[in-house]
């Protein structure tokens, strides 16, 4: 468990290329005053760590280090917590080695 | 709209659409083939073990210039514990042979190497285009695509879905269900640098002879998962996924089982003192057979990870891509030769052909396997792996203990964690499953 902790992911997603298509998010989180389960999910399976908990207790999305795997989609789209879609042509990740 | 019209649209530019793409060219037809990275490849992650076969039946002397990095002359099978691996190792000579049989591949690279091929063979690639949906007539039938460009509505007479896992498409036109969390596994994975020397000395290799370690076990935390450490040229691919049901139930964290999995005994040593240069996130298609979905419509087909075609016992995907994208070029040709329109009725040759071929007969062999393995997960990749480890130090340590005494011991560990019903039953579904 504690091995968990001591991860840093800001630090890995460091070592990837990004084209952040600024202002024009891929993904949105339906606005809600508490989180439902799926939501809750989404802070610990995300690879890339993109969705947090705000002050108020709401799980808020930053796409700017989405890998795109879709991970997210498939447990938050069916109910309709999150709105998905792939960024624009030639934005976002951009694997050097894949 | 752009006013030109195709014979058919690819979409997406990895192994499934890049054969299709590419065979379309050779037989003659317009194609037009459309991908959202920036070039073929910069969205796409696998381990990556290529498999020469398939490959040799698009681009036949692909060994001349590809960028491939080792021919694999091992394979090393480890079943886990948190301290131990228990190994299978196969190496033989034979693989040293003149045009081998797999190699480890860097995706981005590769594809990008592929696609220079497809454009060579005539197609019009477009990348930077993302797709955002099917454009169907009154009838439903598929006509053409809408993308992200100005403009950007293309017509064709079919459509082909190369999309990949995710398949956005394809699920948004109902033409298939989106896939569900045990039918996927999230994988995750780094690129360590090292020098080649001391790759080649790590894992005993000499030129450029590689190797790969396929590991299972407790590193997975009972999940279904797997590891995985492949040796390229200059760099090790290692990487973990399990599925995503799995992570759902579990709250595990990917990187947190990455994590674990580097810091593993027998993992650190390969990769000490590495540079880390890349970390990316895949889902992987695990429904095998069973989640297999309608493969062709009106005006479409669909191929490779897009149809769940992928076969996680083994580990190959890229083939099974390459190959549905080339069958389904081939039935398209077919039909086109024959002045046919592309319809349903018509398009249902690619399946038919597809059934014909090792994909479909591989993923039918193996049809229960996932459910089993899911099912099971606890005792497949936490207390069997333990056992067998136990087992392995009972039987190696020499400490005055007679031998009779011992094997008693391990045996009764087995039926003390599974009882004899287990045991038995365990065996048997694992075999049913495997014939
Ligand atoms: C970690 C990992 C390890 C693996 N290891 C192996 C291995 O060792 N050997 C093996 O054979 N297989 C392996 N696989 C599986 C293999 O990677 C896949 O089966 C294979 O890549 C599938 O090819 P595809 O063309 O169907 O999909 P992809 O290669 O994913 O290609 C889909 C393409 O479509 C594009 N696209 C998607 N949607 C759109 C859209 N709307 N508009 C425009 N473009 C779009 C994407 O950008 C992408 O380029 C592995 C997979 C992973 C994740
Ligand atoms: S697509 Fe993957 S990386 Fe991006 S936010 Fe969703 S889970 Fe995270």
């Amino acid at each position: 468990m504690t091995t968990e902790l001591a991860v840093r992911v800001e630090d890995k997603l460091f070592y990837n290329r990004y084209l952040v298509d600024a202002g024009r998010a891929h993904i949105k989180v339906r606005p809600h005053t508490v989180p439902t389960p799926a939501l809750l999910t989404l802070l610990k399976v995300c690879p890339a760590r993109c969705y947090e908990l705000n002050d108020s207790g709401q799980v808020e999305v930053t796409v700017d280090g989405c890998v795109e795997c879709g991970t997210c989609r498939v447990i938050g789209e069916p109910s309709g917590d999150i709105e998905w879609s792939y960024p624009r042509g030639g934005y976002g990740v951009l694997f050097k080695f894949g | 709209m752009i006013e030109e019209r195709f014979d058919a649209i690819v979409v997406g530019a990895g192994m499934a659409g890049n054969a299709a793409t590419l065979t379309l060219a050779q037989r003659g037809l317009k194609v037009l083939q459309l991908e959202r990275g920036e070039y073929s490849g910069s969205k796409n992650v696998q381990g990556a073990i290529l498999y020469a076969d398939m490959l040799e039946k698009l681009i036949p002397d692909f060994r001349e210039d590809a960028p491939l990095e080792r021919h694999l002359v091992e394979q090393r099978f480890w079943m886990m514990d948190d301290r131990a691996h228990v190994g299978l190792h196969y190496r033989s000579e034979d693989f040293n042979e003149e045009r081998p049989n797999r190699y480890t591949i860097i995706r981005a690279q590769f594809d990008k190497w592929f696609s220079s091929k497809v454009r060579e063979a005539g197609a019009t690639v477009l990348c930077e285009t993302t797709v955002t949906e099917l454009v169907q007539d009154a009838y439903g039938r598929v006509i053409g695509v809408r993308t992200d460009r100005h403009d950007g509505e293309v017509h064709a007479d079919v459509v082909v879905l190369a999309e990949g896992v995710n398949g956005l498409l394809g699920t948004r036109a109902d033409l298939r269900e989106r896939p569900k969390p045990d039918n996927v596994a999230l994988a995750v994975k780094e690129m360590h640098f090292l020098p080649r020397e001391t790759i080649e000395a790590r894992f005993n290799l000499k030129g450029d002879e590689g190797t790969v370690i396929e590991a299972a076990g407790t590193i997975s935390r009972g999940m279904t998962g797997m590891g995985f450490i492949y040796a390229n040229k200059e760099c090790v691919s290692l990487g973990i996924g399990c599925l995503v049901a799995d992570f759902q139930k579990t709250g595990e964290t990917p990187y947190g089982l990455l994590e674990r999995f580097k810091r593993h005994p027998s993992v650190a040593p390969l990769i000490e003192g590495s540079e880390v240069k890349e970390y990316s996130a895949h889902l992987i298609p695990e429904g095998g057979y069973n989640a297999i979905p309608q493969l062709y419509g009106e005006g479409w087909v669909v191929v490779g990870d897009a149809a769940q075609l992928n076969n996680a016992i083994h580990r190959e995907g890229s083939n099974l891509a390459m190959t549905s994208g080339r069958i389904a070029a081939e039935a398209i040709f077919q039909v086109k030769s024959r002045k046919d329109p592309m319809t349903k009725d018509n398009l249902a040759l690619y399946k038919k052909m597809l059934d014909d071929s090792f994909v479909i007969k591989d993923l039918k062999k193996y049809k229960d396997m996932p459910q089993l393995m899911h099912i099971q997960s606890q005792n497949f990749f936490l207390t069997y792996p333990q056992l067998v480890s136990k087992a392995m130090q009972n039987f190696v340590r020499v400490d005055g203990i007679p031998k009779i005494e011992k094997e008693k011991t391990t045996l009764r560990s087995f039926v003390k964690a599974r009882s004899w019903t287990g045991l038995f039953g365990d065996a048997y579904r694992f075999a049913r499953a495997w014939r």
